[in-house]
């Protein structure tokens, strides 16, 4: 039963994810990572991490795809015209590929990995509280930061300065 | 009734998830047309007219006093209208992405009968005189997984809105996108301060909905069953006027205003699709009045102050599990239906808002009260365990 | 002349609109219980008050004779066009009216044209036609719809008269017409 699941939620994120990359309309993309969201969230269920898979429902499927949608229907964007492809593409297609085979390998042959946990004996949202707050407190901290700082730069970019208005 | 127990405890787990699909399916449905019948009813007796009541089969016209009473109260309409939504005639405009086009209502349909699933309606107390939830599936984040599985139903709006392709239905999906969003913010920091609450330090640290409303009958500085609408109303209200803009009722259906967009999102629709959307709305508009109830209103504690275990010991009932876990579901669907019946007050009084009046609501207006009525609950909690 | 309307600030009790909100749901609850206005139409008939222009019909003196003249002027002054009469002679079977000019061979009323304006009852020198307390007219077809003289004459029944106006021609005939 649960073997099944996890083939069904695995290939349901696998085959959206390409999907998100090869579909030429962006809603079609869009709407595929959305899936693809949905099927890791699946996953993380069956791993009995109930609190990540419903945030990742909550903040990525809930929030950010819609908000994807969302601008991909205000620009009205037409399907993707075919673009050949640039040497620079080519280029960060191939180190991104080469970081993530390389990536695997690693975990592969380092890492120790248990395979999920008796049943009913998921993490608690204590203790990815106390995790949070004490071990992660920095870095979360940090992400946090990073973000704001992302929210700001948006604002600074997308604001016209008062004298760029009057210049044009 | 214990032989039926173990008879349900021995089917094949596949089937038992089977069943309790079906029997949500087969509780949403109706209760979604019964809801918009009584909403045809409520807003006809407010504008001081009589509503439905003309359909009868002709069998039950033939009882004396009974037949012509649920005439009056439009019962057989809902039928009718049921009927009518099933066989008449399902166009699909020729313009239309009709992939997307038959999956909006679809999509709809998943957050709508999904959260039921970890709402509890009831309780009752087994021999160990424990208070044991009844529950589909009891889990640990339920108020996140409403929250998380009721996010998604903003899909079926934008698809429907985009599929449809045509400038009604785009704008009604567009402004229902945006304003969802919105909305969730405030909603979602509204109800912090109740889980601060109830978790307070080293207790076990759950989202679960029904250990809010067990705070709420628990005992607290001397008092047992203390309502957090009583300690805090300003979250409550906040919550219930964000509810009210993510189910999309009046005064915020943007999505579907028909003044200024036809019919919205769901312009392009007709028959069974369309009534699949009405009952997506209705059972969000169950679904969150159940939550609003089990988070502010004390679940199925009879009364402010008087838990449902003291209740079932003074009406007798303490040695009944069956009879009380029954009295819990009607106590607390009584309060879900007067939330439902809030709904369709407000609808029938409150004129709609304006977009930008909806936006400036949930921007300026909600998200700062709720951020300050967080970090004021914060604080204030943080003082009283200090103080104990 | 223009003049600006000084708008008074709003109170914080406006400006927080939930007590407005609140003052509206007590508006609507007493609705909610107050008796409803609606008329079961077909079981329940309206009042028709005195003076309420209904279908045109065409009425008899309390002697059940013909009123009408045939003097077209309500077919003239209709403004849709909806009258149409065929003058013709006083029916000789009707000994009592051959002092009588004319009389309508036939008389028709289309009910599709006609506006319910009531200037064929004003205008009629005869107080023959009326429009009467008939409100709900209905037919399959278009001919249906079109009220002939008998229809009419159905339609209208026997009015009281003051006036006897053709008796008071008749005496005057027989006495040599001096006033």
């Amino acid at each position: 039963m649960a073997n099944l699941l996890f083939y069904f939620f695995a290939s349901l994120a696998l085959v959206s994810a390409v999907l998100v990359v090869v579909s030429k309309n962006p809603v079609n993309a869009a709407l595929g990572l959305l899936l693809s969201l949905v099927g890791v969230a699946g996953l993380f269920v069956l791993l009995n991490a109930a609190l990540l898979a419903f945030v990742l429902l909550l903040v990525y499927a809930g929030a950010v795809v819609a908000l994807f949608l969302f601008i991909i229907m205000l620009l009205d964007t037409r399907p993707e015209q075919q673009k050949p492809f640039q040497r620079m593409t080519l280029i960060a297609a191939t180190l991104g590929g080469a970081l993530l085979v390389v990536g695997v390998l690693s975990l592969n042959q380092r890492a120790v990995l248990t395979v999920g946990g008796a049943p009913g004996t998921g993490p608690t949202l204590k203790h990815y509280a106390e995790q949070l707050f004490t071990t992660y407190l920095l870095p979360v901290q940090l992400v946090g930061f990073l973000l704001l700082i992302a929210m700001l730069g948006v604002i600074v970019l997308s604001k016209k300065s008062d004298q760029a208005e009057e210049g044009s | 009734m214990s032989a039926l127990y173990q008879c349900w405890l021995n089917l094949p787990l596949v089937l038992q998830m089977v069943i309790k699909g079906l029997a949500v399916i087969g509780f949403m449905f109706p209760f979604g047309g019964a809801c918009s019948l009584i909403e045809r009813k409520v807003s006809a007796w407010m504008q001081g007219r009589h509503g439905p009541n003309r359909a009868i089969p002709f069998w039950i016209a033939w009882v004396p006093i009974f037949g012509p009473l649920l005439q009056r109260l439009g019962v057989f309409h809902l039928m009718a209208d049921g009927g009518k939504m099933f066989f008449k005639e399902d166009p699909i405009p020729g313009h239309v992405n009709k992939f997307y086009f038959i999956l909006a209502p679809i999509v709809a349909m998943i957050p709508a009968l999904t959260t039921v699933s970890v709402v509890p309606f009831g309780a009752y107390v087994d021999a160990a005189g424990q208070l044991v939830p009844l529950i589909l599936a009891d889990v640990d984040v339920g108020l996140l997984a409403v929250f998380a599985v009721s996010s998604l139903g903003v899909y079926a709006l934008i698809l429907a809105g985009w599929a449809s392709n045509s400038k009604y239905p785009f704008l009604g999906g567009v402004r229902a996108s945006a304003q969802l969003i919105s909305y969730e913010l405030s909603m979602t920091l509204s109800i912090l301060p109740v889980f601060l609450w109830v978790n307070a330090p080293g207790g076990s640290g759950t989202l679960s909905l029904f250990a809010v409303v067990q705070a709420q009958s628990g005992p607290w500085h001397g008092w047992s069953g203390l309502w957090f609408i009583f300690t805090m109303p300003v979250a409550a209200l906040i919550f219930l006027v964000s509810l009210f803009a993510e189910t999309n009722r009046l005064p915020f259906d943007m999505a579907e205003g028909e003044a200024d967009l036809v019919g919205g999102f769901h312009t392009e629709y007709g028959s069974l699709k369309w009534g699949l959307f009405f009952v997506a709305e209705y059972s969000h508009m169950l679904i969150g009045s159940g939550v609003f109830v089990l988070l502010f209103l004390g679940g199925w504690n009879p009364l402010p102050w008087l838990p449902l275990a003291t209740f079932a010991g003074w009406l007798g009932l303490a040695g009944n599990p069956l009879v009380v876990g029954a009295l819990s579901i009607v106590i607390f669907l009584s309060k879900v239906l007067f939330f439902v019946f809030l709904f369709m007050w407000v609808r029938w009084t409150v004129p709609r808002f304006r977009y930008d009046q909806v936006m400036k609501l949930g921007w300026q207006k909600l998200l700062p009260l709720a951020i300050g009525n967080l970090i004021v609950y914060a604080l204030v909690i943080a003082w009283v365990q200090v103080k104990n | 002349m223009a003049y600006v309307v000084e708008r008074k600030p709003l109170t914080l009790a406006e400006r927080l609109y939930l007590p407005q909100i609140f003052a509206g749901l007590r508006i609507t609850l007493k609705h909610l219980f107050a008796p409803n206005v609606t008329l079961q139409y077909p079981e329940e008939r309206p009042v028709i008050p005195p003076g309420y222009r209904g279908v045109p019909t065409l009425v008899r003196d309390p002697q059940g004779r013909e009123k009408c003249v045939s003097c077209q002027l309500c077919e003239f002054v209709c403004p849709p066009k909806a009258i149409r009469i065929t003058p013709g002679a006083v029916p000789a079977d009707q000994p009592d009216r051959l002092h009588i000019e004319k009389a309508p061979q036939a008389f028709e009323i289309d009910m599709l044209r006609c506006i319910y304006c009531g200037l064929c009852q004003e205008v009629c020198p005869e107080e023959a036609i009326f429009l009467q307390n008939q409100y709900s007219l209905s037919g399959y077809t278009r001919a249906e719809m079109v009220n002939d003289k008998a229809r009419l004459y159905e339609l209208g029944g026997t009015l009281p008269d003051q006036h006897y106006k053709w008796d008071k021609k008749k005496i005057a005939a027989e006495h040599g017409n001096t006033h």
